[in-house]
């Protein structure tokens, strides 16, 4: 259960609309059910009371549209962060992808999204409706069955299971209380690969990697990934490939993209979330994350405005590439 | 005797100023290293973006090796530091996926230092040796 | 009509496995239902359906079509295509069978394709009826009766039983294989599954969506449409309804430089993708506005436009389940078909 109202939202939009402080709102729109939400851009206060929905199904994370929204209107535009998104949004303003102007940052506390995979897990297909009730989803379905009633924590999206902060890092303006930068355990499941042996790890990616279906999505969504145009689209670049014709192409593919948002991923779980073949593509990011933690210093892409990432920038000291393999397992 | 006869193919980026001209000098010093290593060169270590390291593997490369300036002596002044930190985490990610560590390697080689480039080729190609064929970053299209 | 009893289907998928290649949806590493070949071991998954459609058996997402070699001045020409053998693919939906009928117009049609067709020609389908219908599900839209699923067998599921109905020659013999293992039934438990399913059907949240709006020669009655900008805004262009979709076959056609040799394969396209159809001039569709109503435009106007206004989307579901911004061909239908067509 979000602790902030759809209507407490509605009304902030809408005032600062009339005011004519900004001119479109970014939110998330209903769909035909109750977990199929749509980004959408909002205009006025009709559009939003008609459509406009704050939910436990609004994980979108919206600072990627901000790049090309900002070009495209020509006043400010409103746009509500999760504390998880304003670490995207503060990547790309270090990144100078979008015109800080040109926006209106309302951060909005959250409780954790839920996962509509793990709730379909639960309970079979068919669902008729969802509510929220307190900190439990009531499940109906289509057939006569009696509702479902699972508790929220257990329908978590994996990201907001291991939620790293609370804590809003760019805003205008908040609405709700300011939360705190949490202890996750988001690097456990990394630990566990690192601690198999490589035939295990092998075993284990070729069977995730393998599902893949090269749509693009991860990348698509990633708020890291603005390039104009991806090497992996680019017909001369001899790499570009539109399906995994083989199982090097969706390595290659994935360790480049994991690679190339390396130290600029803010570990936001669009990739995970949006993937139809449920890879744990998260656990590539985390693993550069972590890396990068233990030999360059704790560093948090997105925390602080125009921070140097950490593969743009270097010491004298720094660990040879010989040694990465024995130090990883030493300290944490 | 079947793994005497496997050679491996070995790429090795070597940065212009100093791994080339190390090369160069074993070459004129007449010390001895495996034909299978093929030498590319490139302005910079630098230059070598994790694409071409993967690139190397899917055209069947079954070891890959950076060479270039110590630390410090980087001709452009600060390009090995760059490619210390990439391939650290490029290697650690490729060993995170199961791949082989021995297959990729980093090495300082500069311009004086031709025995050093020798022995350090000696000792890599004998390692990529005893793993034999790469089988976990292999494009079988390319395998003819 | 023959039928056998649920707890010895595997009985049943050994006979059937013993002739020819099996396939049915089994539950993969990550609990998603995927096309699996059957063997000892191997349990037909309870899920409505596989997030991929079956349309990889006849159209893969990629394909090997030939191979050349060079040597000196001379090119060799390779011909990798196998004969091929029979295989049956169990657990069809109804949807997904009739997604073949709209591949087969497209690749049947003179020039026929005759990759596509050698293993159009070796697949047995085995349909399955839907006992447990999904909110998803919109086929009913597109003149689908999940309860009357086509193929070469029919299968329907009671609580505890499977009852076989062989469609066409193909079928009868492989349903006269498994006289050992099946026994003869009537139909009343069948036409008490299908009474139950129509009932279902009725009550599913989409089961009022119309095409009215669509179909051949509205063309220019919905290019123009002034919905296309803020249905397609959030679009990421990213290829998943595409390669989810039953129906979806564009493709494309690359070489690969092995070093030694080429391979010429053929692999799926998107209409999403910023290089699809991608000329000398470069891509036709400037921006994904474009781009999106080229897919949905395609599914309901020009398919049925070449197609004696037979639409191509099968109302399986799988791209409403799978869009990672939520966006589908039924919200498109009820935006841009207006309130009355809902």
């Amino acid at each position: 259960m979000q602790k902030i109202t759809r209507e407490q939202l509605i009304e902030k939009a809408s005032a600062l609309l009339a005011d004519g402080t900004v001119k479109q709102v970014l939110g998330w729109a209903k769909g035909e059910f109750d977990y199929d939400i749509t980004p959408a851009v909002f205009e006025s206060a009709e559009e939003l009371n008609a459509n406009f929905v704050w939910s436990d199904f609004c994980g979108a994370n919206f600072s990627k549209y901000l790049v090309s929204k900002t070009r495209k209107c020509d006043g400010k535009i409103l746009v509500f962060l999760k504390p998880c998104d304003t670490y995207s949004f503060n990547q790309l303003l270090t990144e100078h992808r979008f015109d800080r102007e040109k926006v209106y940052a309302v951060g909005i506390p959250c409780e954790g999204m839920a996962d509509i995979a793990k709730i379909k897990e639960i309970c079979a297909d068919g669902i008729a409706s969802i509510d929220c009730e307190g900190d439990a989803l009531k499940v109906h379905t289509l057939y006569d069955d009696e509702p479902v009633c699972v508790p929220a924590a257990d329908v978590l999206a994996e990201r907001c299971v291991n939620c790293k902060s609370k804590k809003h890092v760019a805003y205008d303006e908040l609405l709700g209380e300011e939360g705190e930068v949490l202890d996750s355990a988001r690097f456990d499941e990394v630990a566990k690969l690192e601690a198999m042996t490589p035939d295990e790890r092998f075993a284990f990616w070729q069977g995730e990697l393998s599902r893949c279906i090269r749509c693009n999505a991860c990348r698509n969504v990633c708020p890291a990934c603005t390039c104009e145009k991806c090497v992996f689209d680019n017909p001369n670049s001899g790499v570009e490939n539109k399906s995994p014709a083989n199982s090097f192409e969706e390595k290659m593919f994935h360790i480049i993209r994991a690679f190339h948002v390396a130290g600029r991923c803010t570990d936001c779980g669009e990739c995970s979330r949006v993937c139809p073949q449920h890879i744990p593509l998260h656990l590539l990011n985390r693993k550069f994350i972590k890396d990068i933690d233990n030999f360059y210093g704790e560093y948090q892409a997105g925390a602080e405005e125009g921070s140097r990432a950490p593969l743009v920038d270097y010491t004298t000291e720094d660990i040879e590439p010989g040694e990465v393999f024995d130090r990883r397992d030493t300290d944490a | 005797m079947q793994v005497n006869e496997y050679k491996p193919l070995i790429v090795a980026f070597c940065c212009n100023w100093c791994s080339y001209a190390g090369a160069d000098l074993a070459g004129n010093n007449r010390l001895n290293y495996p034909a299978e290593v093929k030498i590319i060169r490139v302005p910079c270590s630098c230059r070598v973006n994790p694409m071409f390291v993967l690139r190397a593997f899917q055209r069947g490369a079954d070891g890959v090796i950076i060479c270039g300036c110590h630390p410090g002596d980087c001709h452009y002044t600060s390009g090995n530091y760059f490619t210390r930190r990439r391939m650290a985490l490029l290697f650690s990610m490729l060993d995170y996926l199961g791949i082989e560590k021995e297959r990729t390697r980093v090495e300082w080689v500069s311009a004086a230092e031709g025995a050093k480039f020798a022995a350090t080729m000696n000792d890599f190609v004998e390692k990529v040796t005893a793993l034999g064929e790469n089988k976990r970053l292999e494009d079988l299209r390319c395998k003819k | 009509m023959r039928k056998c009893s649920l707890d010895t289907i595997n009985h049943v998928f050994a006979e059937i496995a013993a002739g020819s290649a099996l396939y049915l949806p089994a539950d993969g590493t990550d609990g998603k239902a995927v096309y699996t070949r059957w063997q000892e071991g191997v349990e037909w998954s309870r899920a409505l359906n596989t997030v991929r459609s079956p349309k990889d058996f006849f159209f893969p997402q990629t394909e090997n079509l030939m191979e050349f070699k060079t040597s000196g001045k001379n090119i060799e020409i390779i011909d990798t295509r196998d004969e091929g053998e029979d295989f049956v693919i169990f657990g069809v939906r109804a949807c997904d069978v009739k997604s073949f009928d709209i591949l087969d117009r497209v690749f049947l049609k003179e020039p026929i394709d005759s990759y596509y067709a050698s293993k159009r020609e070796h697949g047995i389908i085995i349909s399955v009826a839907c006992s447990r219908p999904s909110e998803t599900c919109f086929c009913k839209t597109f003149g689908i009766n999940p309860a009357e699923p086509a193929g070469d067998i029919s299968v329907w599921q009671s609580e505890n039983e499977l009852f076989w109905q062989a469609n066409t020659e193909k079928g009868e013999a492989v349903l006269n294989r498994l006289t050992s293992v099946t026994e003869e039934a009537d139909d009343s438990a069948v036409v008490a599954e299908k009474e139950k399913i129509g009932k279902i059907m009725d009550k599913l949240p989409l089961a009022g969506l119309k095409t009215d709006a669509f179909g051949a020669g509205k063309t220019m009655d919905l290019f123009e449409s002034p919905y296309w900008d803020s249905l397609s805004e959030a679009c990421l262009g990213c290829g998943t309804c595409t390669f989810v979709c039953p129906t979806c076959q564009c493709y494309d056609i690359k070489d690969f430089d092995t070093g030694s040799g080429v391979v010429r394969f053929r692999c799926w396209d998107s209409c999403m993708y910023s290089d699809f159809t991608r000329m000398s001039a470069g891509q036709p569709r400037l921006t994904q506005r474009e781009r999106f109503r080229q897919r949905f435009m395609h599914k309901l106007v020009y398919y049925p436009e070449n197609n004696d206004g037979m639409f191509s989307c099968v109302g399986c579901g799988r791209c409403l389940a799978k869009c990672p911004i939520s966006m589908n061909i039924v919200k498109v239908m009820k935006t841009i078909g207006g309130k009355e067509h809902e």
